[in-house]
């Protein structure tokens, strides 16, 4: 007998001779054998050896088989040991009962040494196959708990990387699962330097761990792009080209992004195949929708990505509801979804829109009974000018502050105006002056506003006064749109000069373009309610440098920062 | 002549299965088998008679004693089916057929101690 068949087995009888020959036959078929007189005794052998089949007797003084049978088994629990009743009941309920009471199989005298061995090894096999499929199930449930665990650290690692943006500004609220991550789906938002709050609702296709991965590049880049100064263009397409490179085929990223600018009482779009988002006033009208106009994230090579965007007015107070398609895509009990319509019929409903998250999520538990985990729900309210809270922007030491008396000259012409921003590029190097550091937000507001004056004044010769109306605003940015497009020659030049100044310092920035000027005198004399959706920019740039000031006939246009 | 009352198929199965066991395994059949009898004999009711006469039946079945396991089998079966008028003969018959087996034992005893 091979030792890894060989079994301890507990023999129960009361009848000496009968105890005495099957103990004998067992042992000679190499298994090592206990032995009791009586139920009781079996019992209590059986916990002190725990062997691993059991032959008893039926009929016992003291505590019978069927009682035996039935403390074993229990103690047992759920490893199989099985019960052999030796009986020669020839009665019908006497052997339902053995087989109630835990009985696995039955043995008649006289003893058959073949046959009980057969027994043996059948009931071998079924205890091995019992210990295997515990043994089995033991390993799943391991498995389950060392998944759950690299869940949760990459959760806690991720927490950290996607939550390091404004979340919790007070005009975001939102709603994701504590899992959301291993649904593929994600949320970020920050602040730019100089204000701008970015928002991103993404949701990768497929589920668990291959749905998260790509999150953390994604999250990487845009904290990276936006803490930069990056608008939605360039961020999308370094996210998209990234997603590509890393990503397998069949996986990508639908998004919807938002830059929202105080400054210019404006968001920017840009929607790849996300649900509808919402577009709402004070008063919880819907004045628009943000419908999907490209490919999801991570599919298109990066010259064929398609990164225009939409710009819409965005006042102080009105509000963007972005969702992913878990909200659709919630089912009743009869399987039958959500959907667009109902949510826009508690759009429609709503007359505070500062109760509208509660009322989709109510009407979402109301209509599934039970919430899906993989819902994401965004409802951000444009703020006003005073009330942002920028994040701090930290930059690490690096050595050395440089020598502060140096100058640069930055010229962009033909292509390279259509398709580069140098702002985030040039804050990026103005870091170098350490005393500087903590105006980084106002140097990246009129930077920013004397760029895309020039470009949008300037070369392309647009008219700021065209955005006094919400009619206006969209054609401004479409005739900007075709203007570049078709954009031959013209430049924008930034100098930058830095100089030793008293005990500190001077930053001269000079923007000159190539457009045919404006008159300074006349702009900057109107009132700020004229100047009504355009014309801000002239003013933030006042407030900001120590010193501005246009010349050469509005074409060129000079800022001073002195620390 | 001891064919109507001892299985001797069962019997060589039963010495070779009990290698040196199988003098000890005679002697304990017989002190058991005497404790039997005794049980069926003071038995003062149906289920005492019932148990004991079953216990007999299994420990007589596998010593190759097929007459006396038929017998014990036949009381079992008679106390299920009251009354028990004439039963005392069954239990008579069951006296006389275990005095064969015991002789039929006592000389195997003697035959292996003799060596």
């Amino acid at each position: 007998m091979a030792a890894e068949q060989a079994l301890t087995v507990l023999v129960a009888e009361d009848g000496a001779a009968d105890r005495l020959l099957l103990a004998q036959i067992v042992r000679r078929q190499g298994h090592q054998v206990f032995t009791a007189e009586n139920g009781e005794q079996a019992v209590a052998l059986f916990v002190e050896q725990r062997p691993q089949l059991v032959l008893l007797d039926a009929l016992m003084p003291v505590m019978d088989g069927f009682e035996a049978a039935r403390q074993i088994k229990a103690l047992a629990g759920e490893t199989l040991v099985p019960i052999i009743f030796l009986t020669s009941l020839n009665e019908e309920d006497a052997l339902v009962r053995c087989l109630e009471a835990g009985g696995d199989d039955f043995m008649a005298k006289p003893y058959s040494a073949v046959i009980l061995a057969a027994k043996i090894r059948a009931m071998g096999r079924l205890r091995r196959l019992q210990a295997t499929v515990l043994a089995q199930r033991d390993e799943i449930t391991r498995h389950h708990h060392h998944l759950l665990n690299e869940q949760r650290v990459a959760k806690a690692v991720f927490d950290k990387v996607a939550h390091a943006g404004c979340l919790a500004a007070p005009n975001i609220r939102y709603l994701q699962s504590p899992y959301a991550l291993f649904n593929g789906d994600l949320l970020l938002a920050a602040f730019t330097p100089s204000g701008d709050m970015q928002v991103l609702l993404g949701d990768f296709t497929g589920h668990g761990l291959p749905a998260a991965v790509g999150a953390m590049p994604l999250a990487e880049v845009f904290y990276g792009m936006t803490a930069k100064g990056y608008g939605l263009a360039q961020t999308l397409r370094e996210m998209n080209a990234k997603l590509k490179r890393i990503l397998p085929v069949d996986m990508f990223c639908c998004a919807v992004m938002l830059n929202l600018s105080v400054q210019r009482g404006s968001v920017e779009v840009w929607n790849g195949g996300m649900p509808d988002g919402y577009r709402l006033s004070a008063g919880g009208e819907v004045l628009s929708t943000l419908a999907s106009r490209h490919l999801p994230l991570g599919i298109l090579a990066p010259e064929r990505f398609d990164d225009s965007t939409q710009v819409l007015p965005l006042a102080a107070g009105e509000r963007l509801l972005l969702l992913s398609d878990g909200v659709l895509d919630t089912a009743d009990d009869l399987e039958r979804l959500f959907g667009v319509e109902r949510l826009q019929g508690v759009l429609a409903g709503n007359r505070d829109p500062a109760h509208l998250f509660d009322e989709v999520m109510q009407a979402l538990e109301r209509f599934g009974g039970q919430p899906r985990d993989d819902i994401s729900l965004c409802d951000i309210r444009m703020f006003a000018a005073d009330e942002r809270v920028p994040a701090p922007m930290i930059y690490a030491e690096r050595g050395r502050p440089s020598p502060l008396d140096w100058s640069l000259g930055f010229e962009l012409r033909g292509e390279s105006l259509k398709q580069s921003n140098p702002v985030p590029y040039l804050v990026q190097l103005l870091q170098e002056i350490h005393p500087l550091r903590s105006r980084t937000g106002s140097l990246h507001s009129v930077l920013s506003e004397l760029f895309s004056n020039a470009l949008e004044h300037g070369v392309l010769g647009l008219d700021s006064r065209l955005k006094r109306d919400v009619q206006g605003f969209a054609d401004y940015y479409r005739e900007r749109a075709q203007r570049l497009a078709a954009l031959a020659d013209g430049f924008v030049r930034i100098d930058l000069k830095v100089e030793p100044h008293a005990e500190g310092g001077r930053l001269m920035i000079e923007v000159r373009d190539s457009g045919a000027g404006f008159d300074v005198q006349r702009v900057l004399s109107q009132p700020p309610s004229e100047q009504g959706l355009s014309g801000r920019g002239l003013q933030l740039i006042t407030r900001l440098g120590s010193n501005a000031q246009w010349c050469e006939g509005g074409r060129c246009a000079r800022v001073e920062f002195v620390w | 002549m001891t064919e109507i009352h001892i299985d001797h198929k069962v019997l060589n199965d039963l010495r070779e299965v009990m290698e040196d066991g199988y003098l000890h395994l005679v002697q304990t059949f017989l002190d058991d088998s005497e404790r039997r009898l005794s049980e069926l004999h003071a038995a003062k009711n149906a289920d005492e008679l019932g148990s004991a006469a079953h216990s007999f039946k299994g420990s007589s079945s596998n010593m190759g004693a097929v007459a006396l396991a038929g017998l014990c089998q036949q009381l079992e079966d008679r106390v299920r089916q009251p009354p028990l008028y004439g039963i005392e003969d069954l239990i008579n018959r069951i006296d006389l057929e275990y005095v064969e087996v015991r002789r039929f034992y006592r000389g195997e005893e003697h035959r292996i101690s003799a060596g």
